[in-house]
C-alpha cells in the first residue's frame, strides 16, 4: 500500500484510533481522504471501509488502496446489514446530516459500537455570541455564515446525551475536547463540560 | 486440448494464441444447447508467477477484442487499452500476467456465427445458438482452467466487459480475488435494449443480410451494420463531447448544400465510424452479442434481489463510473455498490468526473487510471504480491 503524505494523524483522529481494538472491522462515515482508515490498517490491522461525500476525497482514498465508496450517511447506511462492523465512526459529521437520529440508529444497528464526535453548540463562546451580538455565532470551529453552512443540525453535548437516552443508547465513554481536539479534563458533562468543551467525543453501544 | 501458436497458419498471422476447449466436455449454454469443441482466441501479456497468483483477466466490450495492447490485425490501430498495459503502467506487465480472450460469439477468432459449423461445414449464421454473458464467462473460465490458474488476482472490464466481471464475481467468487466493473451495470436497461434493437433492425433490414446467410451468398450487409454502429456510437459519447468536437461545423464547405450529403462534420464523422467498423466486425456477431447484453440481469437471476448475487463474497470490488456516461449511468453502478454494501462486501466506488461519456473508459482519464492503480496496489498488498519495482519502491 502506498504511504500517505505523512504518518501523523490529526489529534482528534488519533484519539479515536486509540479506542479501536486491533483486528476489528471499521466503517468510517465521512472518511475524507481516508487518513484514519489508512492509519488503522497500517497500525492496527483493521479491516476498514469508508464512505465519503466529496469525489476528491474518495478518489484520493481509493488511489491509496483504501476501500471507500462515494456516498453519505443519510442515504447509504441503510444498505448495510446489522452487525457488519465492530465500530462505525462518524467524526465531525453528525451536525451535517439531514436525519441525525436515523443516522445514529443505523450506526448502532450496523456496528457493535459507534464513535461520534461533533462541535458543541453549548460552548460559552457560542452562547455569548448569540447573547451579545444577537446574530448566529461564527467561531473558529464553526466558521460558516448561517446561509452557507453545511451544518444544519447543531446540538449541545447535553442535547446529544438526551437523544442517546431517548434512543436507548448506552454511552460508554464521553470525552470533552478543546478546539484542537485535545482532551479537556472537565467534570459534569451536561453542565461544566457543556459550557467549556469545543467538541464532544462519544463511544456508544446498544443497550445490552 | 490443442494449443496452436501462433494463432493463424497464414504468413500474415495476427498476434495471439488459440486453444480448442470443451472437446471432451461440451459447454452447456444457458439456452440449453451443448456447444463444443469451441475455439478461443486470446492474448496474454507479462508472465505468470510461480504460484500463479498474479493473473488478471481483462474482459472486452461489445465490439472489442483480445488485442488489448497489440496493433489491431485489420485496422492497424493500437490496442484498445494499450495505454494501460506495459512495464510500469496501470496493468504492469512486469508484475501481472494479463489474459484477454475474444468472447464467445465474437468474430476475431473465437467460435461465433461467422465460424464454420462442424455439423455441416458451413458458417453458423443464425444457426448459432443464442448466447448470454454467463456463457461467455463459462468459456473464459475454461480458458483459465486450461492455463492452470485457480484464482485470478483480478477480473476487470468496461461496459459489457464489466457485465462479465460481475458475472464472474457471482459465478466463481472463490476464483476472483478482486473485481473491477467499469462503466457497467447489473442489468441492461430498457433504453439500452432499445438502442440495441435499432442496431439489429438496421442490420436485418439490409437486403444483403440475406436472412443471416450473407457469407454463403457472398454478400455483406455493410450498410445495415454501419448504421447500427453509427447509432451505437452516439450512445458512447456525450452531448458536450460531440458539441466540443464538432459543434455545428460544416464539412469542407462554406454553406449548407440544401441536400442530404454530409454537410455537417458530425455526420461525416459518424459515417466514417460506420464504414470503418464494417471492415472489422461481423454483422451476425453484432446481433448475437447485443442480444447477450440485453438478456443480462443479475438481480432477476437471484430472485429479484441483486445483493443475493454476492452473498458471502470475499472478493474486493472496485466499481467505477463516469459522470457523463448516460448509457451506463452512475446510478447503475451505485445500484451494484448498494447491493455489495448489503452483504458487507469490500467495495470501493468512484465516479470519475469526465465529459467524454461512456467511451471515457477507453480514453486518457488520469483520475480513472489513478483509481485503477491505487486499487490494484491495495489488492496486491492484501494478496501478498510484491510491491511495484521502481525508484519510489
Amino acid at each position: 500500500m502506498m504511504m500517505m503524505a505523512n504518518g501523523k494523524l490529526r489529534v482528534d483522529l488519533k484519539l479515536i484510533a486509540d479506542m479501536v481494538e486491533p483486528g476489528s472491522r471499521v466503517l468510517d462515515v465521512g472518511c475524507g481522504e481516508g487518513a484514519l482508515l489508512d492509519w488503522l490498517g497500517r497500525n492496527k490491522d483493521v479491516d476498514g471501509r469508508g464512505i465519503e461525500l466529496s469525489m476528491a476525497g474518495v478518489s484520493a482514498a481509493v488511489s491509496h488502496g483504501l476501500s471507500v465508496i462515494q456516498g453519505d450517511a443519510d442515504t447509504d447506511l441503510k444498505d448495510y446489514p446489522s452487525g457488519a462492523f465492530d465500530y462505525v465512526i462518524l467524526s465531525q459529521t453528525l451536525q451535517a446530516t439531514y436525519e441525525p437520529k436515523t443516522v445514529l440508529s443505523h450506526m448502532l444497528r450496523i456496528g457493535r459500537r459507534a464513535i461520534v464526535s461533533f462541535p458543541n453548540f453549548g460552548h460559552w463562546r457560542v452562547r455569548t455570541h448569540l447573547l451579545l451580538h444577537g446574530s448566529m455565532p461564527v467561531t473558529d470551529t464553526l466558521a460558516y455564515e448561517w446561509y452557507d453552512t453545511p451544518n444544519i443540525h447543531f446540538c449541545t453535548i447535553r442535547d446529544f446525551l438526551t437523544l442517546c437516552r431517548g434512543l436507548g443508547i448506552t454511552v460508554d465513554r464521553s470525552i470533552p475536547l478543546d478546539r484542537e481536539g485535545k482532551v479537556l479534563p472537565l467534570p459534569d458533562l451536561e453542565g461544566v463540560a457543556n459550557l467549556f468543551a469545543d467538541q464532544g467525543l462519544f463511544v456508544l453501544s446498544r443497550k445490552a | 486440448m490443442i494449443v496452436s501458436e501462433p494463432a493463424f497458419p497464414s504468413s500474415s498471422s495476427p498476434p495471439g494464441l488459440t486453444v480448442e476447449l470443451g472437446r471432451d466436455r461440451p459447454i452447456r449454454l444457458d439456452c440449453g444447447v451443448e456447444l463444443g469443441p469451441i475455439t478461443v482466441a486470446y492474448q496474454t501479456y507479462g508472465r505468470l508467477n510461480a504460484d500463479k497468483s498474479n493473473a488478471i483477466l481483462i474482459c472486452h466490450a461489445l465490439t472489442g477484442d483480445h488485442y488489448v495492447a497489440d496493433p489491431h490485425p485489420i485496422t492497424g490501430k493500437p490496442g484498445w487499452w494499450s495505454e494501460l498495459v506495459g512495464p510500469g503502467r496501470v496493468f504492469d506487465t512486469d508484475r501481472y500476467f494479463l489474459i484477454c480472450s475474444n468472447v464467445l460469439g465474437g468474430c476475431m477468432g473465437t467460435t461465433g456465427p461467422m465460424e464454420t459449423n462442424p455439423a455441416n461445414g458451413q458458417p453458423w449464421g443464425l444457426g448459432f445458438p443464442v448466447i448470454t454473458i454467463g456463457d461467455m464467462v463459462q468459456v473464459q473460465a475454461r480458458l483459465v482452467d486450461h492455463l492452470g490458474i485457480g484464482q485470478l488476482f483480478s477480473v476487470v472490464g468496461g461496459s459489457m466487459g464489466g457485465m462479465q466481471v460481475l458475472e464472474w464475481a457471482q459465478n466463481f467468487p472463490d476464483r476472483v480475488f478482486s473485481a473491477i466493473p467499469i462503466a457497467a451495470a447489473a442489468r441492461h436497461s430498457a433504453q439500452n435494449i432499445a438502442f440495441h434493437e435499432v442496431g439489429r433492425q438496421a442490420i436485418v433490414a439490409d437486403p444483403d443480410w440475406c436472412g443471416g446467410n450473407y457469407l454463403l451468398e457472398g454478400k455483406s450487409p455493410h450498410r445495415g451494420l454501419a448504421v447500427a454502429r453509427m447509432a451505437a456510437h452516439i450512445t458512447y459519447l456525450s452531448e458536450p463531447a460531440l458539441h466540443q468536437k464538432f459543434g455545428r461545423n460544416l464539412q469542407n464547405r462554406e454553406t449548407v448544400t440544401y441536400g442530404f450529403d454530409a454537410d455537417f462534420q458530425v455526420e461525416s464523422y459518424l459515417r466514417h465510424q460506420g464504414s470503418a467498423f464494417v471492415d472489422r466486425f461481423d454483422a451476425n456477431s453484432y446481433l448475437y452479442i447485443t442480444r447477450a447484453m440485453d438478456y443480462f440481469d443479475l438481480a432477476a437471476e437471484n430472485g429479484g434481489t441483486l445483493a443475493n448475487a454476492f452473498r458471502g463474497t470475499r472478493t474486493r470490488f472496485c466499481v467505477i463510473s463516469f459522470s457523463s456516461d448516460w448509457l451506463f449511468p452512475t446510478s447503475e453502478s451505485r445500484a451494484v455498490v448498494h447491493a455489495l454494501n448489503a452483504v458487507a462486501a469490500n467495495v470501493s466506488f468512484v465516479e470519475v468526473k469526465s465529459d467524454k461519456g461512456h467511451d471515457a473508459f477507453l480514453l486518457d482519464e488520469p483520475e480513472f487510471h489513478a483509481t485503477l492503480s491505487g486499487f490494484l496496489e491495495g489488492a496486491a498488498a492484501h494478496r501478498g504480491l510484491p510491491r511495484a519495482q521502481g525508484p519510489t519502491a
